[in-house]
């Protein structure tokens, strides 16, 4: 939290040059072994490799780009895609809601640590056959489990992180006068938010998780249903097709939360 | 309001007592070893008067100044505050504490109106009391910088701006200037002695610094090593207005100064 002078010197900005270097050296490195793996795979594939169990990027990408024309890889993401963030902001919002009461009280925290852990410890897949069975096969089991799989992530990293609010900030505004509300919404959410942020980061991904599991087992629709499709008619291309989708959809959810937490942190 | 002359000499204080420490011990136990800290605390300050309190590190200097803010209890005895025991979070004072307290994620300006959002004063009349306050601490031009991009003496005018902005009854400070350099300490001393003779504060000063003391104070409190006890009280016998340059040339000045120095003296 030091550091960062009130004027830019020449040496820093020498220095962000150098590290401007660097990143496209990082870069290029990435690029190199992406054309690398894929131009292997394409040459030892129909060769080296059995087409019907490896397919090939360009078989791949053929189905990919078939898939976009029609329209249905479309349709599916946004499936998939709609049930993954409702479950994600459902999750996030009742795990930090959660954490901030049960932060409120040590004895509370540790009654209830037990429950939490315990269930947190179960894999979250495994209650995929229970909303089922509760909610049918459309989106609201998915929407359940990417909810309670993001839920504990959330909750465990804001918990700890309302726990190491600094206690001396808060006396400082208990000496000003403040209420309970005026240090909640003060000190403890703002000096909370790294660790929120470290939940949704590590959430999202298995908000992803929890719908698309969910799907494969039961659905007509979504990604997970996709690939399972694709399985079941022993496409090899739809499959590779329907991961790299959801691959290029995490990964662009996952840049666009670093842009939010970095324009949260800009005050580090 | 004590109206005597707070620079005429003084005999011990009695009912007029704004806050009184009566018996007061404190011990801390940690991991079952109980350590005494304080043996035996007693004493009566003024309305308006400025106490300075010096002593060895880790005598219970910063514990006097928790109790009066109602941060910490006595293991025995009784702090009072203007006739009322304290036994929870005292607002009639503001306290400078030794740790930065700062909110991280505020600018400057919007630290220093934290207190007055807190006491919910309108925007506007906020945004003008914030400004008067950034130019008395010299802090003009950091308004919109964070504290992470201050130095350490910069953060140390930011809280004493937050604290003055509170416009408080009674001020207690710990080692407020220790780490800011030679010339700027002179300066906020002065600027606390213009401060304090025209609203007849009471202060509750925490200093290492004997000559600081002398400078600024009414009365000096000795604390002993730990466990402590008030070894000595000087009552400084130079007059109002001080000149916080001319001070240690002054008639007098050297008295103090040697039996300070005699009492504070461990080996002594």
């Amino acid at each position: 939290m030091v550091s960062a002078a009130t004027e830019v010197p020449s040496e820093l900005t020498a220095e962000l040059k150098t590290s401007d270097r660097r990143l496209s050296a990082v870069w290029v490195w990435r690029i190199v072994f992406l054309v690398v793996f894929l131009a292997a795979w394409q040459l030892a594939a129909g060769r080296l490799l059995d087409l019907f169990w490896t397919s090939s990027p360009i078989a791949i990408v053929e189905t990919l780009w078939n898939w976009i024309v029609s329209g249905l890889l479309f349709r599916h993401l946004a499936v998939t895609f709609e049930e993954t963030i409702i479950g994600f902001l459902i999750g996030t919002f009742l795990g930090i809601a959660a954490a901030f009461v049960v932060g409120q009280s040590e004895l509370l925290r540790e009654a209830l640590d037990p429950f939490f852990t315990a269930i947190y410890g179960l894999p979250k897949i495994a209650l995929a056959p229970l909303f089922i069975m509760w909610f049918g096969i459309g989106m609201l089991p998915k929407i359940v489990l990417a909810a309670v799989s993001v839920f504990f992530l959330v909750f465990f990293n804001t918990l700890s992180g309302v726990r190491q609010t600094d206690q001396a900030m808060v006396d400082a505004l208990r000496l000003m006068g403040a209420s309970r509300t005026d240090i909640l919404k003060k000190v403890v959410l703002p000096s909370s938010l790294p660790w929120i942020f470290l939940g949704l980061k590590l959430g999202l991904p298995y908000g992803f998780v929890g719908a698309v599991a969910a799907e494969m087992m039961a659905s007509n629709q979504g990604i997970g249903f996709l690939t399972q499709s694709s399985a079941g008619q022993f496409d090899t291309s739809g499959v590779f097709a329907a991961l790299l989708a959801l691959m290029i959809v995490t990964t662009a959810l996952n840049e666009a939360l670093s842009k939010l937490e970095r324009w949260a942190f800009r005050w580090k | 309001m004590a109206t005597s002359s707070p620079y005429l000499k003084q005999s011990s204080a009695k009912a007029a007592s704004l806050i009184t420490f009566s018996g007061v011990r404190k011990s801390f136990t940690v991991r079952g070893r109980t350590t005494d800290v304080i043996e035996q605390f007693d004493l009566g300050i003024r309305d308006g008067e400025f106490i300075c309190v010096v002593g060895p590190s880790g005598s219970g200097k910063s514990t006097i100044l928790n109790m009066v803010a109602g941060l910490l209890p006595p293991s025995k005895g009784v702090v009072s505050y203007d006739g009322q025991v304290v036994n929870s979070v005292n607002t009639a004072v503001s306290y400078l504490t030794q740790h930065d307290t700062l909110l991280p994620w505020r600018t400057v300006a919007d630290n220093i109106a934290l207190p007055l959002e807190i006491k919910r004063v309108p925007k506007a009349q906020r945004l003008q009391s914030v400004q008067a306050m950034i130019e008395t601490v010299g802090l003009s031009g950091f308004a919109k910088h964070y504290p992470s991009q201050l130095s350490g003496g910069m953060r140390k005018r930011v809280m004493l701006a937050r604290m003055l902005v509170q416009d408080p009854a009674t001020i207690l400070m710990d080692e407020p200037f220790g780490p800011l350099d030679a010339q700027l300490k002179l300066a906020l001393q002065a600027e606390l002695l213009r401060l304090w003779t025209v609203t007849h504060k009471t202060i509750l000063f925490v200093t290492h610094d004997i000559v600081e003391a002398i400078t600024l104070a009414d009365r000096v409190v000795v604390f002993s090593a730990r466990p402590s006890r008030v070894k000595f009280v000087e009552n400084i016998s130079i007059p109002r207005p001080r000149d916080v340059h001319e001070v240690r040339f002054l008639k007098g000045f050297e008295e103090h100064y040697r039996r300070l120095q005699d009492a504070i003296d461990i080996n002594a």
